[in-house]
C-alpha cells in the first residue's frame, strides 16, 4: 500500500465512525462537532483527489460557517442529555424508514452507472485546481455562476436591509 | 530514498517547522512584555522592570506563574471538552503559519531551501479556513464551562469572528483580482517587481486591518471578553495554562495577522528601496534571504505595535455599534472597493478604452 492507499483507508473509516457517531450521540453538540470532523475527512478526500480549491472551501463554508450556525442555535436551546425531551417512538422508526428510503435511491441510481471502468485520477489530475475550475467556471458554465452569485449577493444585501429598518 | 519518501525533505520541512512554531511562541511571549511596556509608556508609568534589565524576563516568569497554578475543572463542566476548547484555539493560531513566505530560500547544502513551509496555491484560502476554524475555540470552551456568562461571551465572540470574516473576504477579493493569484509567494514576488498593494488597495487594505483587529478578538472589538459586563468573558472558568493558552493564542494570532497583512499589502519579505535580485547576485543568496527575513520581521514588529497602540488608545464598542459598523459599514464599503477595482481592472486590461 502506497501512502495515498493508506491515507484513503484512514479517512474513509474516520468518516464513516464519526457519521455513525452523529447519529448515535446523545449530546446534540457532540453530534455537531463528530459532523465536523466528518467533514474534515471529506475535505481530506478532496486534497488526495488533487481538488485543494474544493477541499478548502468545503472547510471554509461547512465546517466554518454553517456548523457554527447549528453549533449556536443547540447551544442557545441549552439542549442537556438530562433536560432533553424523549424523542417520540415513531418519530424515530419514520426516521429510519426515509433514511432507508434515501439510500435505496442513492443505490438504484447507481446500480447502473458505469464504475468500475471509472478510476479516480488520484494526485494527478488537475480540474480540482483553481486555475482550471476558474477556467471552467468562466467560460463553460458563466451563466449559471454569475446566476447564483447575484442571487448570494441579493442575500446578502437583503440582510442589511433587514438590519437596517429599525 | 527510503519508501519513496525524499527524507532530506521531511527532515528540512520538520526542522522549518519546529523553526517557526518556536518563533511564534517566542514573539508572542515578548508580545505580552511590549504590551505592558507599551501601555506603561502611553499611561506614563513604568511597566515591568523588576525580572531581568528592563523586565525582560518578566514574559517567562509569567509563564512560570500561569503552570504553577492550580488546575480546575469545573464539577458540572463537559471534561473533555473543556480540556479540547483552549487546545484547538492555540493550534488553529499556530496553523495559520505554514502559508506565510517568511523568506525567499536558501542555498545550504547544494540544495534550495524554501523559507516558507508550503507553496499551496490557495495560499490566502487556507488562512481564512484555519481562521473560521478558531471560532470553535472560543465557542467550545465557553459551552463546555457550563457558565451562562462564558457561553455569551462565546456566542458574542464567535458572531462577531463570523460576520467580519465576511468582509474580510470581500477586501480580499479586490486585492486577488489585482494579482491574479492565491498564492501567498506569487503575491510577494509580484509586489517586488511592482509598487506594494497598499498603493494599489488603501481602502482594502483599511477594512482588512479593522477585521483583523476584530477577528483576534483585541480592543476595540474585544467583546467576548467585555469584564464589566460578563465578568471575565469566555475563559471565566479557566485556571492554570489552560488560561494561559487562551491569552497566548491572542498574542500568536495578533503576530500570524500582523504577518499577513505585511505579506499582503507591504510587500512581505521585499527589502524596500532596493532590487533584491541584484543584491542577491552582489552579496550572495544567503545574506539576501537573511536580510529579507528581517525586513518582513520589521514590518510586523510595526504591526504588532499598531496593535497595542489602538488597544490602549482607543475605548471598546457596544455590541450594537460593533454589529452596526461589521454589517452596514464595512460590507457596503467592500463591496464598492471590490466594483470599483472590477472595473479598473477591465479597463486596464482593454488598454483603457471603454
Amino acid at each position: 500500500m502506497g501512502t495515498t492507499q493508506i491515507l484513503f483507508w484512514f479517512l474513509s473509516v474516520l468518516a464513516i465512525l464519526s457519521a455513525i457517531m452523529v447519529v448515535v450521540s446523545k449530546n446534540p453538540v457532540h453530534s455537531v462537532l463528530w459532523l465536523i470532523i466528518v467533514f474534515f475527512a471529506i475535505s481530506g478526500h478532496y486534497i488526495l483527489l488533487n481538488a485543494q480549491f474544493l477541499a478548502i472551501v468545503n472547510l471554509i463554508v461547512y465546517a466554518g460557517a454553517i456548523m457554527v450556525l447549528f453549533l449556536f442555535v443547540i447551544m442557545l436551546m441549552n439542549l442537556n442529555a438530562d433536560a432533553e425531551p424523549q424523542k417520540n417512538k415513531w418519530l424515530k422508526i419514520a426516521g429510519v424508514i426515509a433514511g432507508g428510503a434515501l439510500l435505496l435511491v442513492f443505490v438504484a441510481a447507481l446500480k447502473n452507472a458505469d464504475l468500475k471502468n471509472q478510476i479516480a485520477e488520484v494526485n494527478s489530475g488537475d480540474i480540482g485546481l483553481i486555475h482550471n475550475l476558474g477556467i471552467a467556471l468562466f467560460n463553460d458554465y458563466v451563466i449559471p455562476f454569475e446566476i447564483s452569485s447575484v442571487l448570494f449577493l441579493s442575500a446578502m444585501v437583503g440582510a442589511v436591509v433587514i438590519g437596517k429598518k429599525d | 530514498m527510503l519508501l519513496g519518501i525524499d527524507w532530506f525533505f521531511i527532515l528540512e520541512k520538520s526542522i522549518l517547522i519546529a523553526a517557526i512554531i518556536s518563533l511564534s511562541l517566542v514573539v508572542a511571549m515578548y508580545s505580552t512584555w511590549a504590551e505592558r511596556k507599551v501601555a506603561a509608556l502611553i499611561q506614563d508609568r513604568r511597566g515591568p522592570n523588576r525580572a531581568g534589565i528592563f523586565g525582560i524576563l518578566q514574559p517567562l516568569a509569567d509563564g512560570l506563574k500561569l503552570f504553577m497554578k492550580e488546575e480546575i475543572i469545573p464539577n458540572l463542566s463537559n471534561g473533555f471538552l473543556f480540556v479540547l476548547g483552549p487546545g484547538l484555539a492555540m493550534l488553529t493560531a499556530m496553523m495559520t503559519s505554514a502559508v506565510i513566505p517568511w523568506s525567499s530560500h536558501l542555498e545550504l547544502f547544494g540544495r534550495n531551501i524554501d523559507l516558507q513551509i508550503a507553496d499551496i496555491n490557495i495560499g490566502i484560502l487556507y488562512i481564512f479556513g484555519v481562521v473560521s476554524m478558531g471560532v470553535y475555540g472560543i465557542m467550545i470552551g465557553g459551552w463546555a464551562s457550563n457558565n451562562k456568562f462564558s457561553l455569551m461571551a462565546a456566542i458574542r465572540g464567535a458572531s462577531q469572528i463570523i460576520s467580519y470574516e465576511l468582509a474580510m473576504g470581500l477586501s480580499i477579493i479586490a486585492l486577488l483580482m489585482l494579482t491574479g493569484s492565491l498564492s501567498l509567494k506569487t503575491i510577494v514576488e509580484q509586489q517586488q517587481d511592482h509598487l506594494w498593494n497598499i498603493v494599489y488597495q488603501p481602502l482594502g487594505f483599511l477594512i482588512f486591518l479593522v477585521c483583523a483587529f476584530a477577528e483576534c478578538n483585541r480592543t476595540p472589538f474585544d467583546l467576548s471578553e467585555a469584564e464589566s459586563e460578563l465578568n471575565f468573558g469566555y475563559h471565566q472558568e479557566y485556571s492554570s495554562m489552560k488560561l494561559g493558552f487562551y491569552l497566548f493564542a491572542e498574542y500568536v494570532n495578533m503576530f500570524i495577522s500582523s504577518a499577513v497583512m505585511a505579506t499582503l499589502f507591504f510587500g512581505g519579505y521585499d527589502i524596500p528601496f532596493i532590487n533584491d535580485a541584484s543584491f542577491g547576485d552582489a552579496h550572495g543568496q544567503n545574506l539576501l534571504a537573511i536580510l529579507q527575513g528581517l525586513s518582513l520581521f520589521v514590518k510586523v514588529a510595526f504591526f504588532i505595535f499598531f496593535f497595542i497602540w489602538v488597544r490602549w488608545t482607543i475605548p471598546r464598542f457596544r455590541y450594537d455599534q460593533l454589529m452596526r459598523l461589521g454589517w452596514k459599514g464595512l460590507i457596503p464599503l467592500a463591496l464598492i472597493n471590490m466594483v470599483i477595482t472590477g472595473f479598473i481592472v477591465l479597463l486596464k486590461a482593454n488598454d483603457w478604452h471603454f
